[in-house]
């Protein structure tokens, strides 16, 4: 199986368009970031607005911790498009060069070559976050230095202590791999149902957009089926960065707001995957190579 | 021992049927000739063999054993090229044939590898990415990824396509290396018979799915069946004067043209008896060989 | 003499305040004065040129959520004033800082009125409102708890030009001999907090979480200051502030 893996990593590897998202998250962050660096004092101002009328914050907002979310908030939105560039591209993309004639009659079932193929999606999505994390956070913090993270979310403010926010940027990656691969599993089996990559892109790409207006729509018919789409639970990355407070309205160092949310988002993400690949592999087993 | 057995296969795409109730078997060492015109089934007929594609009913036996539960064992022994040298444009010949050794059981060493690319004549391009390659050279490609791992069963469908003149005669070479020198099956499909005739021992013919001819390439292009074609000026004319000249009973009952069948050796027999029945010819033509025959078959089956 | 000159600047003033200052002078039936006790809380002040504190702060707004945060705490006489949280983001309510009591009193430029006494935590406190006599400053009015026993100020209620209302309560302990306080708890109203969703990305709202915030949502906001280890008198640089 591991020979199997190697090749299509090694496909992935050698593939032009492998490059592409590791390409656009370089350029969007560092143009963020230039942004950020050049003017991200009235940014910071423009958010604080309301803070401001009220009290005077003292310290460096805009660090590298902050610049990290914000960065994270504006392209973890945008980064399953781009997994979605190579995942829906795994099994039709071979369909569609006719390549996959080739590997499916090799001595290793057709089950082997979808897992295989899957994991080295997964593994790709991986290294792709783990560049959107160095880049995000590593390099942020390098430019900006690091302080407090003082964060201004839509109805508060939480202000966590600058040693207590590495673990929560780790916690948040790793919630944040599964989001993406849940978009790679989604990807992969709408690949394992086409002859050719734009199909299955664009598909995936469709159905990301899709789900997550319907995610985001507060419309009573949606709210029934809102906790089963895995778009609902994507950007519950966040919830790394909320604290628990305790009776004296004093935020509780180290906690996490609502763990059971996290937990919860990560059980519907893994049965997303779970079914997506193995839909994926039946679907695959089941069909007639005539490309 | 029979390398190949199939029984009754059968494949419905709705309600096409690309292949209908065909049975054949290849012996081990021969070269099996596998004709049809394009779109007969012998590509989905192919694809079965390899397991890309699931017959509707039917079984296929490889080396004695049932492919559906040995598949991964089997396939072990197979090496394949099927329709077009589909390959990976950025990878190079070399990377292709390193890639395709990895899921081998048997250890493939450099040496190996660049003794087939020798074979196929890739050695001075082997760096080069297949996305540079001609048609001709990934065909070449294509058939070192089946040889590779030394495979005892060979399967090229339409292995000369899109071959020069020299690359379908080192093709046609090579199988009768692999054949006689090295001990191969080799399971050959084409649409061209007049390749098939000069390598293959055994042939099978199928139009529509169906199997229309089959046996030794030696019985099937018996010289005493030897098809002329006579093209002559008036053929009303010409064929009164054969009703009545002692070739009357080698006519075939042909409305496209005046054939004959009849022994190779009679040919200038027939020709001098035309001559003296006045008849006005403007060519005689003999068709005595195996492309004849395929498309005498398929067209009467049409 | 010099409480006409005094009375003359309070003519000055803005006529809401001329209006109170006439009232409570009537009340009391004499011109405002250096009242004893603010003299008294102002002495004990002076005893202090300069300190650097460590504390604990604890911020309680109702749209932030701040987990207690170590602050140095460095004072200059006559008012310089400044806290700083080690390494880290510190939130105080804006310009509360600089109505401190050495800003109140130091400037000398009010008139006390003493309006009564009052228990506040077990203690009768003697209340004291100054109506400052320099239209520069910054405050309108103050009211000060005063223990008189202990000339240690307990709660002021301070009314700014520019930023509200502040109140500031004190709790004493190892250093009240120097009128130095063991907490100081400042109490500010806040404003709406809200940042459309559009700008947070955060699309997907619980509602059950909303409206627990909303709920929790008041007007009122407290930043707490523990201190502890003064250090009293030992020079503090002006690089500092």
């Amino acid at each position: 199986m591991w020979k199997i893996i190697s090749i299509e990593l090694y496909k992935i590897y050698k593939r032009p368009r492998t490059y592409i998202a590791f390409g656009a998250i370089a350029a969007l962050i560092v143009v963020i970031q230039l942004g950020l660096k050049i003017d991200g004092e009235s940014y910071a101002g423009f958010l604080m607005k309301d803070i401001n009328d009220t009290l005077t914050v003292d310290g460096k907002v805009l660090n590298g911790y902050l610049v990290c979310y914000i960065l994270l908030q504006l392209l973890l939105v945008h980064v399953p498009l781009l997994v979605a560039l190579i995942a829906a591209d795994m099994i039709s993309g071979e369909a569609n060069l006719g390549t996959l004639r080739l590997i499916f009659t090799t001595p290793y079932s057709r089950t082997q070559w979808v897992m295989a193929k899957f994991i080295a999606a997964s593994t790709y999505t991986l290294l792709l976050l783990i560049w959107l994390a160095f880049l995000a956070l590593f390099v942020s913090m390098w430019i900006f230095g690091t302080d407090d993270l003082f964060l201004m979310k839509s109805n508060y403010v939480v202000l966590i202590q600058g040693d207590d926010v590495l673990w929560r940027y780790v916690g948040a990656f790793i919630f944040a791999s599964f989001s993406l691969l849940t978009v790679t599993s989604l990807g992969f089996l709408m690949s394992s149902m086409a002859n050719n990559s734009i199909g299955p892109i664009v598909g995936t790409m469709s159905a990301i957009v899709f789900f997550t207006i319907l995610s985001t729509l507060n419309i009573p018919l949606f709210s029934i089926i809102k906790p089963y789409l895995f778009t609902t639970h994507m950007n519950n990355w966040k919830e790394f960065f909320d604290l628990q407070v305790d009776a004296n309205n004093e935020a509780i160092k180290g906690s996490i707001l609502n763990v059971a949310k996290i937990k919860t988002s990560l059980i519907v993400l893994t049965i997303h995957i779970g079914l997506f690949v193995a839909a994926s592999v039946l679907i695959v087993k089941k069909k007639d190579i005539l490309s | 021992m029979a390398v190949i057995e199939v029984q009754s296969i059968s494949k419905n795409f709705g309600s096409l049927t690309a292949v209908d109730q065909l049975s054949f078997s290849v012996q081990q060492g021969e070269v099996f000739g596998f004709l049809g015109q394009n779109g007969s089934g012998k590509s989905t007929t192919i694809r079965m063999l390899l397991s890309l594609i699931h017959p509707s009913s039917g079984s296929i036996q490889l080396f004695g054993l049932p492919l559906k539960e040995h598949r991964n064992e089997l396939l072990e022994k197979v090496g394949a090229i099927i329709e077009r040298p589909d390959l990976y444009p950025y990878l190079t010949a070399r990377e292709h044939l390193k890639l395709f050794s990895q899921v081998r059981k048997k250890q493939i060493t450099t040496a190996d590898i660049n003794a087939t690319l020798e074979k196929v004549g890739l050695s001075h391009r082997s760096s080069d990415k297949v996305q540079t390659f001609s048609l001709g050279m990934k065909q070449r490609l294509g058939i070192g990824i089946a040889l590779v791992h030394n495979p005892e069963l060979i399967i090229l469908d339409e292995p000369t396509n899109g071959l020069d003149p020299q690359g379908i005669a080192d093709i046609r070479h090579l199988i009768q290396y692999l054949a006689k020198e090295e001990g191969k099956t080799v399971f050959v499909s084409s649409h061209l018979l007049s390749e098939i005739e000069q390598v293959a021992s055994q042939i099978l013919i199928i139009h529509q799915g169906k199997k229309v001819a089959a046996g030794d390439t030696d019985k099937l292009l018996d010289p005493n069946k030897t098809i002329v074609h006579v093209t002559t000026l008036n053929d009303e004319a010409a064929l009164l004067a054969i009703h009545a000249s002692s070739f009357a009973g080698n006519l075939l009952p042909r409305k496209d043209g005046i054939y004959f069948m009849l022994p190779k050796h009679e040919i200038p027999m027939l020709h001098k008896a035309m001559v003296l029945a006045d008849i006005a010819l403007l060519n005689v033509e003999s068709k005595n060989s195996l492309e004849d025959y395929f498309l005498q078959v398929t067209s009467n089956s049409n | 003499m010099r409480g006409i000159k005094k009375n003359k600047i309070a003519f000055k003033l803005h006529y809401r305040y001329l209006l109170l200052t006439i009232m409570t002078l009537c009340i009391n039936g004499l011109f405002a004065q250096s009242n004893p006790l603010i003299e008294k809380v102002s002495q004990k002040l002076g005893l202090v040129n300069d300190y650097t504190a460590i504390g604990i702060m604890k911020t309680d707004v109702s749209f932030i959520k701040a987990s207690l945060g170590k602050v140095k705490v460095y004072f200059k006489k006559p008012n310089l004033l400044k806290i700083k949280k080690e390494g880290g983001i510190s939130l105080l309510p804006k310009g509360g800082v600089s109505v401190t009591l050495n800003s109140l009193l130091n400037s000398k430029q009010f008139i006390a009125m003493e309006s009564g006494k009052q228990l506040f935590k077990g203690k009768e406190l003697q209340v004291i409102k100054l109506i400052p006599t320099d239209d520069a400053l910054d405050w309108v009015i103050s009211t000060l708890w005063i223990d008189a026993s202990t000339a240690l100020v307990y709660k002021t209620f301070t009314t700014t030009k520019d930023n509200g209302t502040y109140e500031v309560t004190m709790e004493y302990g190892t250093y009240a001999d120097f009128g130095l306080p063991s907490k100081v708890i400042f109490g500010f109203n806040t404003k709406d907090y809200k940042l459309p969703n559009g700008i947070t990305l955060e699309f997907v709202e619980d509602d059950a979480a909303v409206a627990k915030q909303k709920a929790l949502r008041s007007k009122k906001g407290t930043i707490e200051i523990t201190y502890s280890n003064y250090v009293i008198n030992k020079g503090v640089s002006n690089s500092m502030f």
